[in-house]
């Protein structure tokens, strides 16, 4: 299976937007080289500002710069840039609903082995609730081509939340904001996924057939504005519902699908994600592993799911 | 606009101060009156903008970064034409177009919500930047406070003005020596104000804050500026009601109906 990362797909999508719309800028708080932008950089020196390592201040320009009709795209790794930034992010940004693009990469624990100064496993969390805010967690390198070009399109504030390792390719369907997709169809239990989960909900998918488990696999991109009439569908036609996410289970995707299925059609909700818990250095797969936020767990929460037993 | 002409703006707006406060019964005339002199300058002598056209692309652009003091903005705007004085009765009420800090969303003229301090620095640093990327004439103002230069972020928006030669950036401080809790000096101390920014690679003038020809002459000297100018305007918080003059007390209370009475009597002089 091709891999590559989404923070590649966001280098390269960033050069092709800025060969194409002359508004976009994009700013970067000397991270430039490992979220990609430093590609941009590099063929528009123009139109890309390095901000040092004071990620508040940056956020601030990028407002004052979509004020002035630019289209900013925000870079830095997702704990300083959505955390470090949080109340400049509420104030400047959301509040007047500005235009600006926040791509923050090295989400989650599958940061590795850089430990918890350096795994935002909270960002969803804390961003959703700010208001105008459009959350997109993309499953590979094409969906992120596709999440930053819509995010141009899109009027308002967008984070995109990306990682440091290479995802599998698998998407390939058209990508909309605010709507989810059912990648692999099945009647028993549902699995809902974004970014990287979605390759693990996939391969938690296959092993179950083995054992004549059919699952449902959603691609669930968009958390914010969650894709209610998804939800609802899976909620009508499978047994119960697996969340998978690289986040706390405390506000991320797990929560936004319990938030609105317990108000739209009260179902069983399983969540696999960071059970409220820093994670630790380690190899990806290590981390994955230890903090059951791999196929296996999903697995497992199908099994009690269907037992009865969530 | 001539000087006697901008002194009757300047009393006026005080006016208008005292009199919205007390109609709203909350808000913040320490901090509004000490900047009087300088935002009626912008808005009535320095700035190009039109009253009428908001959105015009070429403006000059205003920036509260002190939001708390937005009475003295919303009688600028309202004694531009940006809309009608008598919005200034409704301040802080439900359904205003005139919140409790500056809402671009609901106030014409407003260029950025602002009120948590700090942030509208940086903001201004943006649309100057911006500015310059596509050669625009507009100048960029921006006004902050004493105390709000203890923000952190207020620094990095310094750095980064003065390494992108935003040389069409001019900042005020409004040195009126206290914030909320007392003196600036005892609460963190902000000097050597002048070495700081000189040191973070601004132009730096310091004049008397409520003098109207050193404020003008100040912002045409900035103009010709190779870097970001910052203008440390020594003033008198309260400045223009003698019992609100220099007190701490008046930072956040507005005045009772007796109490504006009193005030405006002593601005009418
Ligand atoms: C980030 C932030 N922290 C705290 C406050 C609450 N606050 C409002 S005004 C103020 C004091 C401001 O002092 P200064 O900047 O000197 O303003 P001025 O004296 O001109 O009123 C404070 C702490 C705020 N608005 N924003
Ligand atoms: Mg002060």
């Amino acid at each position: 299976m091709d891999k590559i990362a989404t923070r590649d797909a966001y280098g390269k999508a960033l050069l092709e937007l800025g060969r194409i719309n002359k508004d976009i800028v994009v700013l970067d708080a000397d991270t430039s080289a490992s979220t990609r932008t430093g590609w941009f950089a590099k063929e528009f020196p123009e139109r890309f500002f390095n901000f040092g390592i004071a990620e508040a201040n940056m956020m601030g320009y990028a407002a004052g710069l979509s004020l002035s009709g630019k289209i900013p795209f925000v870079s830095s790794f997702a704990v300083f840039g959505a955390l470090r930034t949080y109340e400049v992010i509420r104030t400047s940004v959301c509040w007047s609903n500005l235009n600006v693009k926040i791509v923050l990469t090295h989400a989650g624990i599958s940061v590795g082995e850089d430990g918890p100064s350096h795994q935002s496993v909270e960002d969803i969390g804390a961003l959703r609730v700010l208001p105008n805010m459009t959350i997109i967690v993309p499953a590979d390198g094409i969906e992120t081509r596709k999440a930053i070009f819509a995010a141009v399109e899109h009027k308002g504030p967008v984070y995109i939340r990306l990682g440091r390792a290479k995802f599998p390719l698998l998407t390939e369907a058209d990508f909309k904001i605010g709507k989810a997709r059912i990648i692999e169809d099945g009647k028993d239990v549902t699995i809902i996924a974004c970014g990287l989960m979605v390759f693990e909900a996939l391969k938690a998918r296959e092993d179950l057939l083995k054992e004549g488990i059919n699952v449902r696999v959603v691609n669930m991109p968009t958390i914010k504005p969650i894709d209610r009439e998804m939800l609802i569908a899976c909620a009508e036609e499978t047994k119960g519902i697996v969340t998978a996410e690289e986040h706390s289970i405390i506000g991320g995707l797990g929560s936004a699908v319990s938030e609105c299925l317990s108000e739209y059609k009260p179902t069983l909700i399983k969540k696999i994600g960071l059970k409220d818990t820093f994670g630790i250095s380690g190899t990806p797969e290590e981390l994955l592993k230890k903090f059951e936020i791999d196929s296996d767990s999903i697995k497992k929460a199908v099994y009690s799911m269907l037992n009865g037993k969530p | 606009m001539d000087i006697a002409n901008l002194k009757a703006k300047a009393k006026a707006t005080r006016r208008l101060i005292i009199e919205m406060l007390a109609e709203a019964g909350s808000g913040h005339p320490g901090g509004s009156l000490s900047c009087v002199e300088i935002i009626t300058c912008l808005y009535f002598h320095i700035m190009r903008h039109r009253p009428e056209e908001p959105d015009w692309p070429d403006r000059d652009r205003f920036i509260l970064s002190k939001g708390h003091s937005c009475p003295t903005l919303y009688s600028a705007l309202a004694l531009s034409g940006y809309f009608d004085l008598s919005h200034l009765k409704t301040l802080r009420k439900l359904g205003s177009i005139l919140q409790g800090h500056p809402d671009m969303l609901t106030t014409p003229g407003i260029e950025v919500s602002t009120g948590s301090l700090g942030q509208g620095f940086s903001i201004a640093g943006g649309m100057a930047l911006s500015a310059r990327i596509d050669k625009k004439p507009s100048r960029i103002y921006v006004l902050l406070g004493d105390g709000e230069m203890q923000e952190g972020q207020v620094w990095e928006a310094a750095m980064s003005a003065a390494h992108y030669r935003l040389s069409n950036l001019t900042a005020f401080l409004d040195y009126n020596r206290l914030q909320i809790d007392g003196r600036v000096e005892d609460i963190m101390a902000v000097e050597p104000v002048r070495l700081k920014w000189e040191s973070f690679g601004w132009d730096v003038a310091e004049i008397d804050g409520h003098n109207i020809l050193e404020i003008i002459d100040a912002c045409e000297k900035a103009k010709s500026s190779s870097k970001p100018s910052m203008i440390i305007a020594n003033t008198i918080k309260g400045k223009g009601v003698s019992f609100m003059e220099g007190k701490v007390e008046w930072h956040g209370v507005a005045p009772t109906k007796e109490e504006a009475e009193k005030a405006l009597l002593e601005i009418e002089i």
